[in-house]
């Protein structure tokens, strides 16, 4: 009897099992986009048509989730055991992280797409209030005394960091690379902070909602959605003489990817984001886009001025975060307690 | 009188007269373990992996110490706040009748059913000097939002709740022949209240407010959009936490989580302690 039971309830347990484990196969295909907060209306636009294209190419349907949260947060998601196909983060920094930390793919992943693995790119620029009236032009004005610099933490913001690496770049190009000079400049700057959001969407809501602050530093999409949101009459987008390449990075997760057997349908989304149609879906929400073709319709859009890259002047991502953003690095000593 | 016999009545409980002992131990002591002992173990344990060495780096950061004083020195201005004004708010809820009573009785729990999100903005909007109370303030040039002030309104607005309802049903069962004895013994109506009524509201006032200063200490969804999160002026422990998260220092975070349970475990064992010694000193 005993055993009967034991029996009864192992089948019950496997077929239980069995249940969970198996994706019917034919059924309908589902992708999880992993990515940051800006990119929400971008992502449900990419998704619409990729998923139309994938059934005019396949005759399958395919289901494409987005979710949105701060870089950090979701890449630590991903590896928590969020069952991301694709993550598509702010900076390549948090992808490596998954890379390291995970192992859920591999280490080189930022060469197997074209452009660093990033699809399209951005800036960052300075939102003010309308008629500029601290005739905000460059970054100089912005360690100004009595200015009020709106940015978020760098700590805990992929938005922010650009936004540090754009003021420390600046600096070192103005200074003759003097290291100790860019510092100067970046802990004038940050005295002149009075609040650190914790990502980039919270301190836009600061400066534009709230109305704290003279200038907030954002990325580029981000300014233009805020002019747009709040109105041509409340602020204005002022582009600095110099900034930052931001590059936000896309790549599929291959572990997840493989247990899903969504391999194929990953990697064309990804493809996607390169195609003509991808790239106009990324300027029309504001991004940069890479193709020539589609960048030239757009180039009263988006104004030429000189970008560098995290790579030229910081010698990468791994280097600029142990250097500024750990512990105990640069931003945490311009910013000791009792300052 | 009463204290001392609802003790007298514990005891005999204790000595199994009611059946059952052994099965609701049995369910209480699973559940606690299950909810409570097993997540609270996986943090120390994750907190342990860096080692003793590891443990005293990180909370000897002077960053951590600030974050530190500034979660437990506004959690604790915020408790003494709503001790004093829940008990007020308790009092009029159980003591009068007045038209539009239930509503303000109602109005007590919003702050409970509010996610905290929607507070913090809401507090960042009012408070901010934009916002009408905050520009109201800003004329005398004192800025509450993005400041420790905004920190402590905060905090004062999620604590309130647990004060008045720990206050309520203890003042609700209130004998008033006590007072009524006090009175016609002369005693002036200060004397009743502070002498006969507070001494007996006291525990609770003392456990609703304990209650609010562990919450405010927890508190971070509100506390975020209002604080302005400045390193060592208005950054609070759980704020520290997610940061070092968000950088993928797992230890760091449960480091300080337990270094923060410890602590906020010891402040309450010792507000219960002074509760016993006071009901016994009551009771007796």
């Amino acid at each position: 009897m005993q055993y009967i039971r034991a029996g009864a309830s192992l089948l019950a347990v496997v077929a239980v099992a069995a249940l969970m484990g198996a994706r019917p196969a034919a059924a309908q295909q589902s992708l999880l986009n992993v990515s940051y907060d800006p990119t929400r209306e971008l992502y449900a636009a990419v998704g619409k048509a990729f998923a139309e294209r994938w059934k005019a190419q396949t005759g399958e349907t395919i289901a494409i989730r987005t979710s949105n949260g701060g870089s950090g947060a979701q890449a630590r998601a991903v590896i928590d055991g969020l069952e991301a196909d694709i993550v598509t983060l702010a900076l390549a920094w948090d992808i490596d992280a998954i890379a390291e930390r995970a192992h859920l793919l591999p280490i080189d992943w930022q060469r197997r797409l074209p452009d660093n693995s990033s699809p399209y790119t951005s800036t960052i620029v300075f939102l003010v209030r309308r008629g500029n009236p601290k005739q905000i032009k460059d970054w100089d004005d912005l360690v100004k005394p009595g200015l009020k610099v709106i940015t978020p933490n760098p700590k805990t913001s992929g938005g922010a960091r650009w936004n540090y690496l754009a003021a420390w770049g600046y600096a070192l190009k103005k200074d003759g690379n003097d290291p100790q000079k860019a510092r100067d400049f970046v802990k004038a700057l940050y005295a002149n902070v009075p609040i650190l959001d914790t990502g980039a969407r919270g301190a836009t809501m600061t400066f534009a909602q709230r109305r704290q602050g003279d200038v907030l530093i954002a990325w580029e999409n981000e300014a233009f959605l805020a002019v747009n949101e709040f109105g041509k009459d409340k602020m204005e987008i002022v582009v600095p003489s110099v900034s930052i390449l931001a590059e936000p990075a896309v790549a599929l997760v291959d572990a997840n990817v493989d247990r899903h057997g969504t391999r194929k349908a990953a990697e064309a989304y990804l493809a996607f984001l390169y195609t003509p149609e991808g790239q106009e879906l990324a300027a029309r929400n504001f991004y940069r886009p890479r193709l020539a073709e589609v960048a030239a319709r757009h180039a009263d859009q988006f104004p030429q001025i000189p970008l560098f890259t995290v790579d030229e002047v910081f010698g990468g991502w791994r280097k600029a975060q142990a250097t500024h953003f750990a512990d105990g690095g640069i931003f945490d000593q311009i910013h000791k307690p009792g300052r | 009188m009463q204290i001392a016999l609802a003790q007298h009545d514990g005891r005999a409980a204790r000595r199994s007269v009611i059946p059952g002992f052994g099965a609701t131990l049995g369910i209480a002591l699973l559940y606690l373990t299950l909810i409570v002992l097993i997540p609270l173990a996986a943090l120390v344990l994750a907190a342990a992996g860096p080692g003793i060495a590891g443990v005293l780096a990180t909370l000897a950061d002077p960053r951590v110490a600030a974050a530190f004083r500034v979660s437990f020195g506004i959690a604790f201005a915020a408790a003494l706040i709503n001790g004093a004004v829940g008990l007020v708010v308790a009092w009029v809820l159980v003591r009068y009748r007045f038209p539009g009573r239930r509503l303000l009785d109602g109005l007590v729990d919003l702050p409970f059913a509010l996610p905290t999100a929607v507070a913090g903005i809401a507090l960042a909007a009012l408070y901010a000097d934009t916002g009408w109370v905050g520009g109201f303030f800003a004329r005398f040039g004192i800025d509450i939002a993005f400041t420790p002030r905004g920190i402590l309104v905060a905090l004062v607005f999620i604590g309130l709740p647990f004060v008045v309802r720990t206050v309520q049903p203890i003042l609700a069962d209130l004998e008033h022949e006590a007072e009524e004895a006090a009175l016609t013994l002369g005693a002036t109506r200060l004397q009743i209240f502070f002498r006969v009524v507070l001494p007996a509201l006291l525990p609770g006032v003392l456990t609703g407010m304990s209650l609010a200063f562990a919450r405010g200490l927890g508190e971070y969804g509100s506390v975020i959009f209002v604080a302005g999160n400045m390193p060592g002026l208005s950054e609070i422990v759980p704020l520290l936490i997610v940061i070092k998260l968000d950088q993928f220092d797992y230890a760091g975070a449960a480091i300080i989580g337990v270094a923060m349970l410890v602590a906020s475990f010891a402040i309450l064992l010792a507000l219960n302690l002074g509760q016993f010694l006071m009901r016994r000193r009551h009771g007796a």
